[in-house]
């Protein structure tokens, strides 16, 4: 529902606020409303009704198509803002987050300061919320959705006068209970536990009151599954007020990384700067180092580049420099004649063009063992790490004549011959006519049956001069009756020096 | 008569000019009308250090001119595809602080207006401080003004002949002409590579001077042992 207002207030007109909207989902017998505004609920209108009866009771209610996937996906990115009050956090249900917050409310001034500072952050947000701090995950849930507000417990008591629904059952179990005029937790937990499990004894774990009531009471483990592991070096740091240029922040993110690392005896192949937006949102940028480093310096020229990538919004007020892959990298000792390290230094280059261009646009070629031309050389990001040993089982003894450069892909000829199977006469190539003067060949390269398709042709390869001393790489795919497609064609593939 | 005065003598030595380095640190530009790797060829072999060259490309020198073939290359290459001239030029400077890189190679193709004056200068300065070769090598475009300290025209030239087999392409030979040089008075040469044809992994460029109707000044034959480095 706060997000469909956000996407209204965008609008040219904002709305009032006591507009009775609902959102309506597809359900198995006509529209179900999904989440209702404040002036809708006043109508009458809850969610889980059918639009129709809704209606009927409110006519002047308008509806809008609510749209669960998307909000799960917004939820998993808000999962991740809220990072920034514990690491432990996971997506709760459609509509919650569930954070594991032990040891880490002290930072905030305790556990209502930090219930506070959650709730202001998240209106600043546009984000209504209902917040619970629990000593177990089941009654923070029932806290916080049948609770007061912002509800500390300390005493599981507190949960006595909720209803049965606070346990996160589903409704059929609730309907039982209430049937029983067991209504609120403090009434089935009166009960015998033996006349609970013979009465509940084939339910599914979820919808067994007991093992519900257990896992509010912390005598079932409920482990918190956060989608990953803070595993890498970080070093985060919070502002005061909202800043929106990261430049002046990098160092000291950076020496501060580098010093973690450096306790660790670790470098980090990769660095991830995440921003922390006051609007709820993150951004990130990432850059991807050729050798483990930790040293400061080159961090923050690396990342210097990749800022304007950063969209900061109305500004941000925490920044989190990660280091990624950590590695093992003991302390090296430096030339003593002052000479620098040549393999470090040309990693550091790669580092800094793989991070203003791009990975992919920073390659190096290393040989393969292929005789198929276009085959026999491979471009890897020169970011992935040097090759070892220079290709071991492409180290050619003796090495065909091949030109300096390759046309990729190649280009198509007309080509003028005296004899079908004979070498070209006069060449067409890009709309300029050469005569041949001299020519060797042909080369013949055939496919390789166990990688090509079914039906390549085999090449003939002719290295041919021409009138005025440009010397080119050609060939001709197929042969005349080879049965594999008409008359052969020619292709230029690469231009001899 | 005719070579004495096609050919204008500089040192006052017998008519011939002193063949510039063109191993030297600093901005060089190499520019070729055909699309061949004629001018590439000549700025690897004429780079004096060992090591790994970086060469930058923009886009449309990778679709026309072809990409550099590591198998027929025969030197260890660190590619930067970039794909805009300014983007090439910022990748150029940032090689030329990396002391590890034997050469920093710039393909550019086309008239381009970022590479003024300033930014040759600019090129040209760093090479210097940094002590690494930095080419430029332009195609499809006319010379416009250039910091760059020497500006060769490099063209290809009929083949040597193949000791092998009369009618087959041999060792390649180009027309390098230097046309605008701080250091050296222009002239027009002929290029090739002194290494023998089977090991072109000891390939040297070597500059035989040209007269001005093509053909090689003093009975034909390159001067002996007057390689470029």
């Amino acid at each position: 529902m706060d997000r469909w207002w956000a996407a209204a207030r965008r609008g040219p007109d904002a709305p009032p606020d006591d507009r009775p909207v609902i959102l309506a989902v597809e359900g198995p017998h006509g529209p179900v409303i999904h989440g209702v505004s404040r002036g809708a609920a006043l109508r009458g209108a809850r969610a889980g009704q059918r639009v129709v009866d809704a209606r009927a009771a409110a006519p002047d209610l308008e509806v809008a198509w609510a749209d669960p996937a998307d909000d799960a996906t917004w939820l998993r990115r808000l999962a991740r803002w809220a990072g920034r009050w514990s690491p432990f956090v996971a997506v709760d249900g459609r509509d919650g987050l569930a954070l594991d917050t032990t040891g880490a409310d002290h930072l905030f001034g305790g556990e209502a300061e930090m219930l506070r500072d959650v709730e202001a952050r998240l209106s600043g947000a546009g984000l209504s919320a209902r917040l619970a701090v629990a000593p177990s995950r089941g009654a923070a849930w029932a806290l916080a959705r049948f609770g007061p507000v912002r509800a500390v417990c300390t005493d599981l008591a507190d949960l006595d006068p909720l209803p049965v629904a606070a346990l996160r059952l589903p409704p059929d179990p609730v309907r039982a209970l209430t049937r029983l005029g067991l209504k609120t937790v403090g009434e089935l937990r009166a009960v015998a536990r033996p006349a609970l499990m013979r009465r509940f004894a084939r339910a599914a774990p979820e919808a067994n009151p007991l093992v519900r009531l257990d896992q509010a009471w912390g005598r079932l483990p409920e482990p918190l599954a956060a989608p990953d592991a803070p595993r890498a070096p970080r070093a985060l740091l919070r502002l005061a007020e909202p800043v929106l240029d990261p430049t002046p922040l990098l160092p000291d993110l950076a020496r501060t990384l580098a010093a973690r690392l450096d306790r660790h005896g670790e470098g980090c192949r990769g660095l991830r700067l995440t921003v922390f937006r006051t609007d709820g949102e993150t951004r990130d940028v990432a850059a991807r180092l050729a050798r483990p480093t930790r040293d400061p310096d080159h961090m923050v020229r690396l990342l210097e580049g990749r800022l304007e990538g950063i969209d900061p919004g109305f500004g941000f007020d925490a920044a989190l420099l990660e280091g990624l892959g950590p590695e093992r990298l003991d302390a090296a000792q430096p030339d003593l004649t002052g000479a620098v390290d040549e393999a470090e230094a040309l990693a550091r280059l790669i580092d800094r063009l793989a991070a203003r261009l791009g990975p992919a646009a920073v390659v190096r070629p290393v040989l393969r063992d292929s005789h198929v031309p276009e085959r026999a050389q491979g471009l890897v990001p020169a970011a992935y790490g040097m090759p070892d040993g220079a290709g071991g089982a492409a180290t050619v003894l003796e090495r065909p004549l091949r030109p300096a450069v390759l046309l990729d892909p190649p280009e198509p000829l007309r080509v003028l011959y005296a004899v079908p199977e004979g070498p070209p006469v006069r060449l067409e190539w890009r709309r300029r006519r050469l005569d041949v003067t001299r020519y060797a060949g042909p080369e013949r390269i055939a496919p390789e049956w166990w990688r090509d398709r079914p039906g390549t042709r085999l090449r003939d390869y002719y290295r041919v001069e021409d009138a005025e001393g440009c010397r080119y790489w050609l060939y001709r795919e197929g042969v005349i009756g080879d049965r594999r497609g008409g008359a052969p064609r020619w292709f230029m593939h690469g231009l001899f020096p | 008569m005719s070579q004495i005065l096609s050919f204008p003598d500089p040192s006052g030595r017998g008519g011939l000019a002193l063949p510039p380095d063109p191993s030297r640190p600093t901005l060089s530009e190499a520019w070729s009308d055909s699309a061949g790797p004629a001018a590439s060829a000549f700025v690897l072999s004429a780079l004096a250090r060992p090591g790994p060259v970086l060469w930058v490309q923009d886009r449309v020198s990778g679709l026309e001119a072809g990409r550099p073939y590591a198998v027929g290359l025969r030197r260890e290459v660190l590619l930067v595809r970039a794909g805009r001239t300014a983007d090439a030029l910022m990748a150029l400077e940032m090689g030329l602080g990396c002391p590890a890189l034997a050469a920093v190679v710039g393909e550019v193709w086309g008239e381009a207006p970022r590479l003024d004056f300033t930014a040759t200068q600019r090129l040209a300065l760093r090479a210097e401080r940094a002590g690494v070769p930095c080419w430029l090598i332009r195609r499809a475009a006319a010379p416009g003004l250039s910091a760059a300290r020497e500006r060769w025209r490099v063209d290809p030239l009929p083949s040597a002949p193949d000791p092998w087999d009369a009618r087959a392409p041999g060792a390649p030979r180009w027309r390098a002409e230097l046309f605008r040089s701080r250091t050296a008075r222009p002239g027009a040469w002929q290029a090739d590579l002194s290494g023998p044809a089977d090991d072109r992994a000891a390939d040297r460029l070597r500059l035989a001077p040209l007269a001005g109707d093509g053909s090689l000044v003093g009975g034909g034959a390159a001067r002996p042992g007057r390689a470029a480095r």
